[in-house]
């Protein structure tokens, strides 16, 4: 039986097409796997091992009959719950779409199935995407296989998760204020939001409709590349999507290893404030040092509307929330109140019901910001400051081509240690929500470990459509270190 | 200076078709005003002149073909309905029958 502890996407993939593998080989100790060590993890939501096993054996049949298996040949892969999967429940960790069977498939997983990959099953997540921990999920935890009294980080924390725990290859997720990088950043491995539009979002339930990024994890550099790839490109299932043709990330991402000769690398001072964990900074510091030993050039560059991204993040995801989720009313989908009088009370009870604590508060504030009277002095200011942030992106890479920070200010926290104040929670995403907000692509790769043994996060943020030299300078980050080759302890049964 | 209070919870409540319970509604208040007093940060941000950023990317809402393209069966629509009617969605009655009593389901 193949070990699959640590194996990179790429390398199963290479397997499966060079025929040294059959690509049912690998998905079942990846399935063996999940039922030995997810009961202590809770990274799935649930497992669909026949499609897994169906998918892995129409690959097979390819390679056999000659046929080109596809770049991603044979993959095992995660779901974050977040993606319509045809004829797999898809609740999005919500007791509102509980039961709920999606008759269509989301692009992105089209996609990634259509090039070889499988989907092992469906991963858990802050309920509606709403979180930094995914303790908002409304079915169970999920622990941190680097500690397990400390949370994944979220929302996509199933996803970053069981990449670290070698429970798949590589997976999904979704980013609206820091939901990829953040908890790729606290379970050690390299997480990606693109441009915005860059992939479609049909298919993916939706938050915040002008701030969701759906994005892929990878265990190293070159394995996201090589999901984003796939993922991306035009698709007129979703309007916002763009049309500008795919870069080269893999190349990109390659490249890297002959150093960043020429490439400005801005850093911003408002990323390095009181109140960030000592050591990560001197991790991300020390990161910063090696991309200069790459021939980098370090320069400052100054973002100075950041401090008020967080702000401008929650009234303005809080108002397209409250919109997106006006949509579970009891009626065509999901969970429905009983001994209801009118179709009031079929909605009022139907929502109080199926909705948790943070999607409740969240549609309020929302409706609370978009009110007659209030939408300016709320939500039109946040607009306006939201442009304003953009703004300073702009004129910072016209002094740099790529800006490195850390991704969260903090690693690993204690399960329990923000849920009891919304506001410390808002305040994990404090580094990653503004280029959600600008658009632009961002990546998290691991650059240390605490001496407790958790992971410390480095971002690259670069401009939009360029998602290349993020790949070209996180590839250079990678080839000088080895935090991608560390692995969390095996969960303890 | 409590800039919300239980009253206007309960009103953005029923405007946003939730149900909330008594506890909900005490913790609601004092979530939001926390949150609102967080945000009021903004406004000591100028931003005259400012035009109001909707979208991230340049955004010109393109027309699609208006071509007649497969769509899902009546059936896979339904298959998700916690409640129908033949090929319909059911719903409590909206409308009273004219001369009998308010229909209870």
């Amino acid at each position: 039986m193949i070990d699959v502890r640590g194996l990179t996407a790429l390398a199963v993939a290479d397997g499966v097409r060079v025929g040294k593998w059959r690509a049912r080989d690998v998905v079942e100790p990846y399935l063996d796997r999940i039922a030995q060590l997810d009961g202590a993890l809770g990274c799935y939501l649930r497992v669909d091992a026949d499609g897994a096993r169906r998918q892995a054996d129409a690959v097979d049949a390819a390679c056999k009959g000659g046929r080109d298996p596809g770049p991603l040949a044979g993959i095992p892969l995660g779901i974050k719950d977040i993606f319509c999967t045809r004829g797999v429940e898809t609740t999005c960790a919500s007791k509102i779409l509980r039961g709920f069977v999606p008759p269509y498939e989301s692009t992105v997983t089209a996609r990634l199935g259509a090039a070889g990959a499988v989907a092992l099953g469906k991963l858990n997540m802050d309920e509606f995407a709403m979180g930094s921990s995914t303790e908002n999920s409304a079915f169970q935890p999920t622990r941190n296989p680097w500690s397990p009294a400390h949370v994944p980080g979220g929302s996509s924390g199933g996803s970053a998760a069981a990449v670290a725990a070698s429970l798949c290859a590589g997976a999904t997720g979704t980013d609206t204020g820091g939901s990829i990088r953040q908890p790729a950043a606290l379970c050690g491995v390299v997480g990606v939001k693109p441009t915005y539009g860059r992939v479609s979002r049909y298919g993916v339930i939706a938050f915040a409709s002008s701030l969701d990024h759906p994005g892929p994890f990878g265990r190293t550099v070159e394995d996201a590349a090589a999901l984003l790839e796939v993922m991306s490109g035009l698709d007129p299932l979703d309007a916002t999507s763009i049309p500008q043709p795919v870069g080269g990330y893999r190349q990109a991402a390659r490249s890297g290893r002959e150093g960043l000769a020429g490439v400005r690398l801005g850093v911003p001072q408002e990323y390095f404030q009181p109140g960030m964990d000592p050591e990560v900074e001197t991790a991300v510091r020390a990161a910063i040092d090696e991309l200069a030993r790459a021939g980098a050039q370090i320069v400052p560059v100054s973002l100075p509307h950041t401090k008020y991204a967080i702000a401008t993040y929650y009234l303005i995801c809080t108002a397209e929330a409250s919109s997106n989720l006006a949509r579970y009313d009891g009626v065509r989908y999901g969970h429905r109140a009983e001994q209801v009088r009118s179709l009031e009370e079929l909605y009022t009870h139907t929502r109080g019901e199926g909705f948790g604590a943070e999607p409740k508060r969240r549609i309020m504030l929302g409706a609370y910001v978009l009110r007659a009277g209030y939408y300016e002095a709320y939500y039109g200011k946040a607009l306006r400051a939201r442009r304003k942030i953009a703004d300073d992106f702009s004129a910072a890479f016209a002094a740099c081509d790529a800006i490195v920070t850390p991704t969260s200010p903090v690693p690993a926290f204690k399960f329990g240690e923000r849920t009891a104040d919304p506001l410390a929670m808002y305040l994990a995403d404090v580094y990653t929500v503004a280029p959600d907000l600008a658009g632009i692509p961002a990546l998290s790769q691991p650059c240390g470990l605490t001496r407790a043994g958790l992971p410390i996060g480095l971002q690259t943020i670069g401009p939009a459509l360029g998602e290349e030299i993020c790949f070209r300078v996180a590839g250079a980050f990678e080839a000088r270190t080895d935090w991608h080759t560390r692995l969390p302890p095996e969960p303890a049964l | 200076m409590a800039r919300i209070g239980p009253q206007e919870v309960l009103e953005l409540a029923s405007l946003a078709r939730l149900q909330l319970t008594t506890e909900e509604v005490a913790r609601m208040t004092d979530d939001l005003a926390a949150i609102l007093d967080y945000v009021d940060a903004l406004r000591t941000l100028d931003t005259t002149d400012v035009e109001p950023m909707t979208h991230a990317v340049p955004f010109d809402c393109p027309l699609r073909v208006d071509r007649v393209a497969p769509s899902l069966s009546a059936e896979e629509a339904l298959a998700n309905a916690p409640r129908r009617t033949e090929s319909f969605f059911e719903v409590p009655r909206i409308v009273p029958v004219a001369g009998a009593p308010e229909d209870d389901t």
